[in-house]
């Protein structure tokens, strides 16, 4: 697999900005992981909070300075980049796996399962991807679980496009025939055969999904539709500070935005590497 | 090229049939269809007369088919906080949200599509790889949060700029006059930006492959001049998919004015439905997503349509 | 008779993530007027580079590193290709020298009418002419190529041609403004078998009716047997033999030269299987010092660790150390 070799490593770490990207990417995935390391305090924990300490700018206490409540930012924003980083990668997760078989099915899978996936796909990419999302969470109501599942489904469509498209022009591949000719069983040869050769495709794919997912969630979160605000994500931190922003108190938005922006950033940096990488129309 | 078009017509007609379906179901029966049409402080009495107009009694296919027939008639109810019909109330924001979206869309094309073009001509530039670190913060920027920033820097910081809503002005007439035009900056601006960014570098990976091409590389041995070359063969090839992106994307373009409505208090639709669902005004929900999807389909529809005209490869002689 | 095109130790490198490729390692040879040279050898021996490199149609990472290639233009002048800057060689190019690529299917911009493709030819390097005689000349020269009604084809777009089709539109295009030479990368290649001695024979016929001389670049002998006179075989990126095509053909004296003779199958002969020449040749990263056909000759030996030196023997010039 060409993903997997080293050649293609090499490739990849030799565009220093992509090599920062993922260094930072690791560095938010890995504060995200246990923020309890490096946080002050635990935002949630409402003992902890005084609210003597609300509304304060950056300090030596509070490094990002404090919210409504006397919450140190600083440490918010670091669960709350959980959540963010936890909705982006769960749901490209589960939606690269439900496109990956979908396009598979309906490119291998024979006429009418291929008409069938298409027509749902073709119905659903027929409205803006964020008015589903917004209308599915508006009447869903708030949910860490909920709105993962909405952005799998909003995003598992473009997986399986690609992937339908790429099985059908393998289909007719020597590979392929010489396998069916052996007697292999269509889901044998699907998973085994065809596969392998479209996890590039897919890995691109979702490197703009996640970066999408990521700033989708922070969007429907923002406007009061996506993780509940006892578990808040970036998006929801941004939201709270809002309301106070204009007052002067611009701590509490800016900073969730720009660490938001950063990851976002990191991760398009590694993507289009990637992309660079792994495409073969390039090559010459 | 008839049966294409009638074939293009048909499935946007399936896809709007297949919309209402889904936002009939949701809206209606995810639910005390009765609680959504009336507001929350309807009296008994009216709660009765409702269910005997619903004809909830009625299987599903039926109540669907009355809600179908009356949404053509452009009746899905009156709106509860507007008393107006709610599709009125839709239709009378739509100007500024279309005012919005295409000069957003406006200056995405016409900045997003020489930049990328002007990165794909010496892709190892400093002014290349500048553009592009531009597109990338661009589509990595949350676009609430950039018209939070820039309101906070150019409305309360400098105040070179008003921070919210719009010039009491005619629809569409804000592109006429200054003072139209200072409110709608930032807001076009904010919304452009990931779109701008997009077509950028779409445009960019377009012509980078197709300037690889056999029939650029014979173009140069013709002696074609190499601005010719780029400009001329080389763009026409790459605009064509790119063209029926920019359609798409208009569509989604319209949608996150929703964001952008938000934050600016631009009196568009997407300022109506973030209300609307806030205060469970049910019909403009309803309105406001059946006017989407037919802008959107009609979006698809149009660029279909194009695309058989733009392409040589596709029209039919 | 007058010589078209001079070409003395061209060196043309590309510089990959991978090492150097020396694509043309020293290629010396002519063409005269109303010739036709064919430039002979497998894949990946530096025969299309080398047609490039004349119009100087080298893109980064390659670099023409040095050589010195002269062409002789209509009034009788010579142009110094090397000295040229990028307008003068633009205006050389399609005008002087055109060429002719080898997939007809990628060669037309597919979204560009045939008229505007053939029209354009002729504008940039005569923008007097009207448009009246645009479509005069263009007709024309569709129909020298054969074309079957021309006229309706100066409206199609190229995704409605065959193949065949396609490249003489191609020639014809090549021809337009009347060349001295012409550079044709593998042109029957992609082409039906059928079809491939009529496009191949239409062209020596062009090339003496315009006066023009024609580089043919091929893989095949058959072919370069069919129309050439002279031929230039190549192997690793250099001039193995060079000469008239009888000398070099009938009588070949280079081993590599021998070897592809008598890979063709004869319908005479009653052999019990075909020939081969054992092994491939080497990568242009990675050829090996000395002489490069060292590693398959069946006559190689401890002094073929030096590159032998050109010499003329029986009226060609070939390198090898085998060679009285």
């Amino acid at each position: 697999m060409k993903i997997a070799s080293s050649e293609t490593l090499q490739e990849f770490m030799e565009d220093k900005l992509a090599v920062a990207g993922a260094v930072l990417l690791l560095a938010a995935v890995v504060l995200a992981a246990c923020p309890a390391m490096v946080a002050t305090q635990n935002p949630y924990d409402l003992a902890v909070l005084d609210l003597e300490d609300s509304y304060q700018p950056p300090s030596k206490d509070f490094l990002l300075g404090t919210d409504d409540q006397g919450r140190d930012v600083f440490s918010a924003v670091l669960y709350g980049l959980r959540i963010s980083l936890v909705v982006g990668f769960v749901s490209t997760f589960f939606s690269s796996l439900i496109g990956l078989v979908a396009g598979l099915l309906a490119g291998y899978g024979g006429k009418w399962l291929d008409k069938i996936i298409m027509r749902f796909a073709d119905i659903q990419l027929s409205l803006p991807v964020f008015l589903v999302a917004l209308v599915i969470m508006a009447i869903w109501g708030q949910g860490l679980i909920k709105i993962i599942v909405a952005i799998t489904i909003c995003n598992w469509v473009y997986y399986a496009r690609t992937v339908r498209g790429i099985v059908l022009s393998e289909k007719n591949m020597d590979y392929v025939q010489a396998a069916e000719a052996g007697g292999q069983h269509p889901l044998m040869i699907m998973f085994s055969e065809i596969a392998p050769n479209i996890m590039a495709p897919v890995i691109v794919i979702a490197t703009v999904r996640i970066a999408n997912a990521i700033l989708l969630e922070a969007t429907l979160s923002f406007l009061g539709v996506g993780v509940p605000i006892t578990r808040p994500s970036l998006g929801s931190l941004i939201s709270n500070g809002y309301e106070v922003l204009f007052s002067g108190y611009w701590w509490m938005s800016v900073f969730p935005g720009l660490v938001l922006m950063a990851v976002v950033l990191a991760i398009n940096l590694m993507g289009d590497r990637l992309r660079d990488v792994l495409n073969p129309r390039l090559k010459r | 090229m008839i049966t294409y078009l009638s074939s293009r017509v048909a499935h946007a007609l399936v896809v709007l049939l297949a919309v209402s379906l889904c936002v009939f179901f949701v809206m209606y029966k995810a639910g005390d269809p009765v609680e959504l049409l009336l507001p929350p402080d309807a009296s008994q009495l009216q709660v009765e007369q409702m269910r005997k107009t619903l004809g909830l009694d009625q299987p599903f296919w039926i109540q669907y088919g009355l809600f179908l027939k009356k949404a053509l008639q452009g009746n899905v109810g009156k709106s509860f906080i507007y008393g107006q019909s709610a599709l009125t109330v839709v239709m009378e924001r739509l100007p500024a949200t279309l005012e919005l979206a295409s000069a957003a869309m406006f200056m995405a094309v016409f900045l997003g599509i020489p930049l990328g073009v002007a990165a794909s001509i010496n892709p190892k530039s400093y002014t290349s790889k500048g553009i592009m670190f531009f597109s990338l913060t661009g589509i990595s920027v949350p676009t609430f949060w950039m018209g939070m920033v820039l309101v906070l820097v150019f409305a309360v910081t400098l105040g070179w700029l008003p921070s919210s809503g719009r010039a009491d002005l005619g629809p569409f007439m804000s592109f006429f006059s200054f003072e139209g035009i200072t409110y709608l900056v930032l807001p076009a601006v904010t919304l452009c930006l990931f779109q701008l960014a997009l077509i950028l570098r779409l445009t960019k990976s377009g012509m980078m492959e197709v300037l690889l091409q056999d029939y650029i590389k014979l173009a140069r041995a013709k002696g074609v001049p190499q601005k010719s070359v780029v400009m001329f063969h080389a763009l026409k090839n790459t605009l064509i998919p790119v063209i029926t992106i920019i359609g798409i994307q208009f569509g989604e373009l319209i949608a996150f004015t929703i964001v952008t409505e938000t934050i600016f208090a631009w009196p568009g639709t997407g300022k109506l439905i973030i209300d609307s669902i806030q205060n469970l005004d049910r019909p403009v929900v309803v309105a406001y997503l059946m006017v989407v999807a037919v802008i959107f389909v009609l979006i698809n529809l149009i660029v279909d349509i194009l695309y058989t005209f733009i392409d040589p490869r596709v029209r039919v002689q | 008779m007058n010589t078209v095109l001079e070409v003395r130790d061209l060196h043309t490198r590309f510089y990959t993530r991978k090492g150097v490729v020396h694509a043309v390692d020293g290629a010396s040879f002519s063409v005269d007027e109303g010739q036709v040279l064919g430039i002979v050898g497998e894949s990946g021996a530096g025969k299309s580079i080398t047609g490039f490199s004349i119009i100087r149609l080298i893109d980064p990472p390659g670099r023409i590193v040095s050589g010195e290639i002269h062409l002789r233009d209509r009034d009788n002048d010579i142009v110094d290709v090397m000295a040229l800057n990028r307008n003068e060689l633009r205006n050389i190019r399609g005008h002087l020298a055109a060429m002719i690529f080898q997939d007809p299917q990628t060669s037309l911009n597919p979204v560009l009418s045939i008229r505007r493709q053939l029209y354009e030819t002729l504008f940039y390097h005569h923008p007097g002419m009207t448009r009246n005689q645009l479509r005069q000349r263009s007709l024309e020269a569709l129909k020298q190529v054969g074309m079957p009604a021309p006229a309706e084809r100066l409206n199609a777009f190229p995704h409605q041609l065959s193949g065949g089709m396609k490249q003489r539109v191609v020639i014809a295009m090549a021809l337009l403004n009347n060349p001295r030479l012409l550079i044709a990368d593998e042109p029957t290649t992609a082409l039906d078998a059928t079809i491939q001695a009529q496009i191949l024979l239409l062209m020596k016929r062009l090339c003496s009716d315009y006066g023009s001389s024609l580089i043919l670049i091929t893989h095949d002998i058959g072919v370069v047997a069919q129309i050439c006179d002279h031929v230039a075989v190549m192997y690793g990126g250099r001039i193995v033999e060079y000469g008239a095509k009888k000398d070099v053909l009938f009588h070949p004296l280079h081993p590599y030269t021998r070897g592809l003779i008598q890979c063709l199958p004869k319908l005479d002969e009653s052999s019990p299987r075909l020939t081969q020449i054992k092994g491939v040749m080497p990568s242009l990263l990675n050829l090996p010092k000395g002489c490069h056909f060292r590693t398959r000759c069946p006559q190689a030996g401890p002094d073929c660790a030096v590159y032998p030196k050109e010499r003329t023997v029986k009226g060609r010039r070939v390198s090898c150390h085998r060679l009285g």
